[in-house]
C-alpha cells in the first residue's frame, strides 16, 4: 500500500485537470483499454478449451503443455517480447509466412500489443479455468451425456454455467495482468503513441521527461483499474 | 427393449464378469454387498466406463461402441447429479433439448413429466431448494424425458431417509411398473430389491452368485451374504437322503430328503434352546456355547458356537429362564420339518 499512498502524496494536484485533458494521456489511456480488453477476449476464446483439455482429457503431454502454459508466468516480459519477434518477426518463424501469405505484420502494430498482452496474461486465465474445472464435478458431464448431450452440448450447458464464476474470475486477472503489461509489449510492439503506447509504456516514457507527468498517469491507471477490478469482483466473484 | 449384456471390466485388483439380462417391463435388481461391483456394472451398460470384453445389445442392436450419448439410456444416478443451475423444468427438459425438441415443447413436455410425479408446483424451484425424496422423482422424471430404451438406476432410495424412503418406494414402483423398457436397479438393501424388482441379481466380488424372483431367493439362499439378507442360518453339505453332513461328524436332518451337494437352510426361529439336552421328539439336537446376545424386533437373536455356527431367536421370558450370558454352554434343538435341503448347483 505504501508506494500508492506515496503516488497520492507526490500528486501535483493542482495541474491535474489540465494535464489530464492532455489527448496523449486519453489516446494512451483509451488503447490500453481496449487492448487489454481484446487480448481477455483472445485468451478467452483459447484459453477456456486449452483449460478444459488440461483438466478433462488424458491427453498425452498434458503436464508437458500445462508446464509450458505456464512460462509466462515466470518468464520476464521482456524476455516474452524477443521470443515473440523471434517468431512473428518480420523474419521470424510464423512472421514470415503470415507476411507472404496474408501481408500480415504483427511488430509494432496495435495488434502485436494485443498478442504481446495475451501471451503474458493468458496463464493467469488458464490457470484460475483450469482450477474450477477441476473443482467441478466431472459426473454433471456423464449425466448430461446419458441425457442425449455429445461433449460440446455438455460442456456449453452444464460445464459452462458451473464453472463461470471461475471463468470470471480469471478473465478478471487476465485483464488485470493485460492493462499493466510492459516489458513484452515495449520490445514487440514499440512505443508508438496513438498505435501501440499503452499506458504503462506512456508513465515509462513520461518518466524520464517529466516526472510530474509520469506521476498523473500512474494514477489515472491505478483509479481506472481499482475501479474496475472492484466492479467486476462484487458483479461476479462475490455473488 | 430388452437388454442383452454381458459386462466384463477388469481393473488391477477387481474384476468384473456378469451377464444381464431384462426383457421389456421387467425390472431387475442387481443386489449386492457395496464394492461388489454393482455400480461399475451399471457405468458399464450406460457407457461411461468401457468394457473389457463381453457385449451390450438391446433391441439385437450392439452398443458396446457406441458413446454415451447415442445409448438412449437413462440413469438416476445415486446422488440425483441434478444440474444446480438448472430450475426443476429445465432439468427434466434437457433430455428433449438435446434432442432438439424445441424448447417451448420441451418444456410442455418436461411439465407433463413433472406433474405426474407429483411436483406440478415445484417446477421453477432449483435442486438445492427441493427435498430428497422431491429431487429423486426430479431425476427420475429427468432420466424418463431423454425416452430411454433402458432404464438404469444406481442406489434410488439410498439418499433418503426412512419416511421419505418407504413413500419414495411405493411411488417409485408405480413409475417403474408404467415404464416399457426394462429397467436395472443397483441396491445393496434387500427390502428395496424384494419390493421394487421382478427379479434379483445377487452380486458378490463381481460375480453372479444367484439369480431368481424374491421368493426363491428369500425362501433358498446360496450364499452367506443373501442368507444374511434374508434372516436365514445357511449351511452347505451332503446329503444322503434326509440326513445332511454340513460339518466334520455333523449331521442335520431335513425335511426334503436329497442326494449330493445341498445347501441347508432355517429360520433362527425355528431353534429352540434348552439348558439340558432335550428327550423325546425326533429333533436335530447338539451342544452349543453362547456368543452374543443382542436384540432382534421382539425377539433376542442369539449367536451360537458349536459343531455349526448358528443364530437361534428366542423370546426374552426364555433367556431369562436359560439365564443366556455369552460363555453360557445350552443345547440347540432343530426340528426337521424347518429345516429345508436344496441342491448346491445352480439350476
Amino acid at each position: 500500500m505504501l508506494p500508492l499512498v506515496g503516488l497520492l502524496v507526490r500528486a501535483p494536484w493542482s495541474t491535474l485537470p489540465k494535464r489530464l485533458a492532455d489527448p496523449d494521456i486519453r489516446a494512451a489511456l483509451r488503447l490500453s483499454l481496449e487492448t487489454a480488453t481484446l487480448a481477455t477476449l483472445v485468451s478467452l476464446v483459447l484459453g477456456v478449451p486449452l483449460a478444459w483439455v488440461l483438466a478433462r482429457t488424458e491427453l498425452p503431454g498434458r503436464r508437458f503443455v500445462r508446464a509450458l502454459v505456464t512460462v509466462p508466468l515466470v518468464l520476464p516480459p521482456v524476455v516474452g517480447g524477443v521470443a515473440l519477434l523471434l517468431v512473428f518477426g518480420r523474419n521470424g518463424l510464423l512472421g514470415r509466412w503470415l507476411d507472404a501469405h496474408f501481408g500480415i505484420t504483427l511488430p509494432f502494430t496495435t495488434a502485436g500489443v494485443v498478442v504481446a498482452e495475451a501471451f503474458v496474461a493468458m496463464p493467469f486465465l488458464v490457470i484460475s479455468v483450469e482450477g474450477a474445472l477441476r473443482g467441478a464435478d466431472a459426473r454433471y458431464e456423464e449425466a448430461a451425456a446419458t441425457l442425449g448431450a455429445n461433449r460440446w452440448t455438455a460442456f456449453r450447458r452444464v460445464t459452462l454455467p458451473l464453472v463461470a464464476p471461475g471463468i470470471a474470475a480469471g478473465a478478471v486477472l487476465c485483464w488485470a495482468r493485460a492493462l499493466g503489461e510492459f516489458g513484452a509489449t515495449i520490445t514487440f510492439a514499440g512505443n508508438f503513441p496513438g498505435r501501440t503506447q499503452t499506458m504503462p509504456l506512456a508513465v515509462y516514457l513520461a518518466l524520464e521527461q517529466d516526472l510530474d507527468a509520469a506521476i498523473v498517469l500512474s494514477l489515472v491507471l491505478l483509479v481506472v483499474s481499482v475501479v474496475i477490478l472492484a466492479a467486476l469482483r462484487d458483479r461476479w466473484i462475490n455473488p | 427393449m430388452s437388454l442383452d449384456s454381458h459386462l466384463v471390466v477388469r481393473r488391477k485388483d477387481f474384476t468384473l464378469d456378469i451377464a444381464l439380462v431384462a426383457d421389456p417391463g421387467e425390472v431387475v435388481a442387481l443386489l449386492g454387498p457395496n464394492g461388489a461391483g454393482k455400480t461399475t456394472a451399471l457405468r458399464a451398460l450406460a457407457g461411461l466406463i468401457g468394457l473389457d470384453d463381453g457385449h451390450v445389445t438391446l433391441d439385437d442392436v450392439r452398443l458396446d461402441r457406441v458413446p454415451t450419448e447415442k445409448r438412449r439410456i437413462g440413469v438416476v444416478f445415486q446422488d440425483y447429479l441434478l444440474f444446480p443451475h438448472l430450475s426443476a423444468l429445465d432439468n427434466v427438459a434437457f433430455g428433449p433439448r438435446c434432442r432438439r425438441v424445441p424448447r417451448r415443447l420441451a418444456r410442455e413436455q418436461a411439465s407433463e413429466l413433472l406433474r405426474r410425479v407429483g411436483l406440478a408446483d415445484h417446477v421453477r424451484k432449483k435442486p438445492r431448494q427441493l427435498s430428497g425424496g422431491q429431487a429423486q422423482r426430479v431425476a427420475l422424471a429427468r432420466a424418463l424425458a431423454a425416452e430411454p430404451r433402458l432404464l438404469l438406476l444406481d442406489e434410488p432410495l439410498a439418499a433418503l431417509d426412512a419416511r421419505t424412503r418407504l413413500e419414495t418406494r411405493a411411488q417409485l414402483r408405480g413409475h417403474l411398473c408404467s415404464f416399457p423398457g426394462a429397467t436395472v436397479l443397483v441396491t445393496h438393501d434387500p427390502l428395496d430389491a424384494l419390493m421394487l424388482a421382478d427379479r434379483l441379481v445377487v452380486v458378490e466380488e463381481g460375480r453372479v452368485v444367484q439369480t431368481g424372483d424374491a421368493a426363491t431367493i428369500t425362501a433358498q439362499p446360496r450364499t452367506d451374504y443373501v442368507a444374511r439378507l434374508v434372516g436365514l442360518n445357511l449351511y452347505r453339505g451332503r446329503a444322503d437322503g434326509t440326513a445332511v453332513a454340513v460339518a466334520d461328524d455333523f449331521t442335520l436332518v431335513t425335511a426334503t430328503p436329497q442326494r449330493g451337494e445341498v445347501f441347508v437352510a432355517f429360520p433362527p426361529s425355528a431353534v429352540a434352546l434348552f439348558p439340558a439336552r432335550p428327550e423325546g421328539s425326533p429333533r436335530n439336537t447338539w451342544p452349543a456355547t453362547v456368543t452374543m446376545v443382542s436384540r432382534h424386533g421382539d425377539a433376542l437373536r442369539v449367536e451360537l458356537a458349536g459343531p455349526i455356527p448358528v443364530a437361534a431367536d428366542i423370546t426374552p421370558a426364555a433367556a431369562v429362564q436359560l439365564d443366556l450370558a455369552p460363555g453360557r454352554e445350552v443345547w440347540a434343538a432343530l426340528k426337521a420339518t424347518e429345516a429345508t435341503a436344496y441342491p448346491a448347483a445352480p439350476e
